[in-house]
């Protein structure tokens, strides 16, 4: 690892191709082989690349729009904008075309890279909006070979090549002319509140916080991530670009988005970054498909992850274990956890991180138990993913770690939590207003996020910090927290839950299509689809055994035993980002939901028990189209707060 | 698009063929062209006679009168191995898949052509049969990336739903790079969102590869929309032939498709 001082990213990976010019930097998955890329050849088409982007007019300071899945030449392009000066701008590649527009608009593209056709297509279709945006890329010439004004990066490739020959020395001039306090990305938050904002992240910002992160779990050369999460993701700039050229280890692309599963399995990464929602995912998969083994598995499935369970999560901290329970678990790590890990694409992980939404206990439980090193950590877009981090042996399913080295934490009058280092945000693009408000004047920036610090000195997160409200009846009411509850259990994908000012707590619910499902076909209960299944009877009694047993868990922890969920309702589509219910990275956007949904929360309220509702739904390809149904809504049970006894 | 395929001479004539199973004409009279690089639709009512002429075609059956001229030879009828070698490959209306073997190895049969290694060769993995297997799995991952269907390269055909089979029989026709692709309904039975992907493979088969496409579709949306030229059947006979424009236009296909009033 090199020092700070005069470090930038293009300047790294130089670096790396002189002292491990040939050992793997990228790999990509192609016609089902993984392709290898060494850090002299990632360097020498970064330098192509470059040299291409300024043969075509591209300057210090401007915006290259980089659109697409992980693509190696996706990432190169960022490092070939950052080597002239220029901002990478990775952007979101599941919005529609009008999404893009305003992003294109506000960080004034002149440049854009897009993966594939389906990109292009909806780059064109924002362009005549665009008034700045001149010069369009892309990386797989598939179906664009008759398309007009785009050229493909192979050309400019070659551009770069010519224009290389013809001025040597341009490269290396306009690398160091670069310094550490330029901006050397872009990122736009995802709007949970508003309209997307442009985060500003200095070079120096980024390897702080990829240094710090590399340090405290000593990551090398040798390790190796697969890069899939989407790239206009902080975590996925952090993980898969800023640690990558810090540390120098090998970044995988799988060979789409559907074959992350076994391209994960046959990379066995070393290092794995994922939200939330992945490790629910896979688990899900495996409780599926744990229905289907037969009587004799499923039996050693229930009896090992009960002993990993119990003393799992000990083992993997070091603490002591009893000598019964080691042998048990020893023989379970043979016949159950070994290869569920690797089933799981996990033999090798040294080290897992979730971040992003608060993880269910149990679930995050369930990965350490089997041995996967899972830790959380915290962060936002504004403070690179970087803020606090749990230490190896100190992990809890509770907290988000302690403070990264390097940043300073405080948490304010009103519970929000402050932080201050060299990993924050340089400003917010073009919004001095925002930038001002977001940084205390002692340099503080505001997450926006309430917590407190435990008695082991480990940050604890609990919602928003403008969600947290009060009941009527004046007791803290955080949504978010009983959201996660609920959403832990496989059947529930997503809820919300309303209650600030209100004698009580109600939800909506969304069922998981996958778990539900499957649930519903074992039982022989046909449906048609996703509003027809949750509508049935059946799922609304299966629902409220869920919506029951969170009740009785909150009834246990003190002051929220009021925020028991009395009523609730099982919504009849599933709210969608196309549908501006949720952000691109899957948070619900709380204020539009209810807006959007003002009558179902006022049946709620009101004692009716069941209530009409249209809904115009946005389809993937533009289209639109109305789901209607009758949905019921239904009691559940709440518990005394002293303990089990049912009141109601 | 603004491109303009470069739409060659006729490759495929066909000059009064006539089929008949006993006393049922399951085509009276057909002729018809097929030219390079053209995409050209059959369309029809039930039991006009449009799979009938795909077989007649391919040389699953053989008529009893006309001639077929294919690349400038003409015969009196087809044969299925010599059509398959002579670069025609089809995908069927009901999915003729080995249901049992995995996506890769459904396509790989489609490179049977291609293999010249002996049973024995192929059984102890030796000299060429080692080196065709090879090649030609390169090339069906060409296809398999073309269709985009990596995720489900080692699932075996029966489990997969039915759009992806349908997919995976084009794969396969792919896989023996034909330079006339015969569709039979490559699209009934898919959601909105499947038929698109379809009309986008097929455009780029047609597009990249250069491939002649004849295609049977009961959806008119799709037909109209991806086809060059079109020919109508009708009870066994040719009632239009054109533009898709003009067979909108046309009375006749009016009057066949909607009824006459009496």
């Amino acid at each position: 690892m090199q020092s700070t001082e005069d470090s930038t990213f293009p300047r790294l990976l130089l670096e790396h191709a002189r002292a491990r010019g040939d050992r793997p930097a990228t790999r990509e998955k192609d016609l089902g082989i993984w392709q290898t890329w060494t850090w002299s050849q990632v360097a020498a088409d970064v330098r192509a690349l470059a040299c291409g982007l300024a043969a075509q007019g591209f300057r210090r300071g401007m915006h290259l729009a980089i659109i697409g899945d992980n693509r190696p030449r996706l990432y190169w392009a960022m490092a070939a904008a950052q080597a002239l000066g220029g901002i990478p701008v990775p952007m979101y590649q599941d919005a529609p075309a009008v999404e893009f527009v305003y992003v294109l608009n506000d960080a004034e593209i002149g440049y854009a890279l897009a993966e594939d056709q389906e990109q292009v297509d909806k780059v064109l279709e924002a362009k005549p909006q665009v008034p700045t945006l001149q010069h369009v890329y892309y990386d797989d010439p598939r179906g664009l070979r008759n398309y007009e004004n785009v050229s493909s990066l192979d050309r400019l490739l070659d551009i770069g090549r010519e224009f290389d020959r013809a001025n040597p020395g341009f490269f290396e001039a306009e690398v160091a002319k670069g310094r550490p306090d330029d901006v050397s990305i872009m990122l736009y938050t995802s709007g949970t509140t508003g309209k997307p904002k442009g985060v500003c992240q200095t070079h120096a910002a980024f390897i702080v916080a990829a240094q710090g992160g590399c340090g405290f779990d000593k990551l090398c050369s040798d390790d190796s991530i697969l890069a899939y999460l989407p790239m206009a993701w902080v975590g996925d700039h952090l993980f898969s670009y800023a640690q990558w050229l810090v540390a120098g280890f090998t970044i995988n692309c799988p060979e789409s988005g559907d074959t992350v599963m076994t391209d994960l399995r046959e990379i066995g990464p070393s290092y794995y970054f994922a939200p939330p929602r992945i490790f629910e995912n896979l688990l899900t998969q495996v409780m599926i498909r744990m229905e289907d083994a037969s009587a004799a598995k499923r039996w050693l499935f229930r009896y090992f992850t009960a002993v990993a369970r119990r003393c799992g999560p000990e083992i993997l901290d070091g603490r002591p274990v009893g000598t019964l329970d080691r042998v048990r678990y020893a023989i379970g790590n043979l016949v159950v956890y070994g290869p569920l890990r690797n089933v799981l694409g996990m033999s090798r992980i040294r080290v897992a991180y979730t971040a992003g939404a608060a993880i269910g206990p149990d679930l995050f439980r369930f990965y350490r138990s089997i041995g996967i090193n899972l830790k959380q950590l915290y962060g936002s877009t504004e403070t690179c993913a970087y803020v606090c981090l749990q230490p190896d042996g100190g992990v809890r399913f509770d907290t988000v770690g302690q403070a990264a080295p390097g940043v300073e934490i405080r948490i304010a009058d009103n519970g929000e939590v402050l932080v201050r280092g060299p990993m924050l945000l340089k400003e917010y693009y073009k919004r001095p207003d925002a930038t001002l408000e977001s940084i205390d004047p002692d340099g503080y920036f505001r997450t926006g996020d309430a917590g407190f610090f435990d008695a082991a000195g480990q940050l604890k997160i609990i919602d928003r910090a403008k969600d947290v409200g009060k009941l009527a009846t004046g007791t803290m009411f955080a949504p978010n927290y009983i959201e996660n509850k609920l959403k832990f259990f496989p059947h529930i994908k997503e809820a919300v839950a309303f209650g600030n000012q209100r004698d009580k707590v109600c939800a909506f619910i969304n069922i998981d299509m996958g778990s539900v499902g499957n649930w519903a076909e074992r039982r022989g209960i046909p449906y048609s689809g996703y509003t027809d299944l949750a509508t049935k009877a059946e799922v609304q009694t299966l629902i409220r055994e869920c919506v029951e047993q969170v009740n009785a868990e909150l009834a246990q922890e003190g002051s929220l035993a009021d925020s028991q969920v009395q009523r609730f309702l099982i919504l009849h589509k599933e709210l969608d980002p196309d549908d501006d219910e949720m952000t691109r990275t899957r948070k619900v956007r709380r204020g539009f939901v209810a807006e959007k949904y003002a009558a179902l929360i006022e049946a709620l309220y009101s004692g009716r028990t069941v209530q009409h509702v249209e809904t115009q739904v946005k389809f993937e390809d533009g289209r639109t189209g109305i789901v209607a149904a009758d949905l019921a809504i239904a009691e559940a049970k709440t518990f005394a707060a002293s303990g089990a006894k049912a009141a109601a | 698009m603004t491109a303009v395929r470069a739409i060659g001479d006729s490759v495929l004539r066909l000059d009064g063929v006539s089929l008949a199973f006993g006393g049922v004409k399951a085509l009276n009279d057909i002729s018809l062209d097929v030219r390079e690089h053209e995409i050209r639709a059959i369309i029809g009512p039930n039991g006009a006679g449009k799979s009938s002429l795909l077989n007649v075609i391919n040389g699953v059956y053989h008529p009893q009168h006309g001639t077929i001229t294919f690349r400038g030879k003409p015969r009196h009828d087809m044969d299925t191995h010599e059509t398959a070698a002579l670069g025609i490959a089809r995908t069927f209306q009901n999915i003729a898949l080995f249901r049992g073997m995995s996506v890769l190895d459904n396509i790989m049969t489609g490179r049977n052509l291609k293999m010249k290694a002996t049973v024995l060769e192929q059984a102890i993995w030796f000299g060429r049969a080692r080196r065709e297997e090879l090649e030609n799995r390169a090339k069906v991952e060409e296809v398999i990336d073309f269709l985009e269907i990596q995720h489900i390269r080692k699932t075996p055909v029966g489990r997969l739903p039915y759009g992806l089979q349908k997919r995976v029989e084009l794969a396969r026709a792919l896989a023996a790079e034909p330079s006339l692709l015969l569709l039979d309904e490559p699209m009934a039975g898919m959601n909105v969102e499947e038929k698109q992907d379809m009309c986008r493979f097929v455009l780029d088969v047609n597009e990249q590869y250069g491939t002649t496409v004849v295609l049977i579709e009961h959806d008119m949306g799709v037909v109209m929309d991806i086809s060059d030229r079109v020919v109508v059947l009708d009870y066994g006979r040719k009632i239009g032939d054109g533009t898709p424009d003009e067979v909108r236009n046309s009375k006749t296909v009016i009057d066949a498709y909607l009824g006459v009033p009496h």
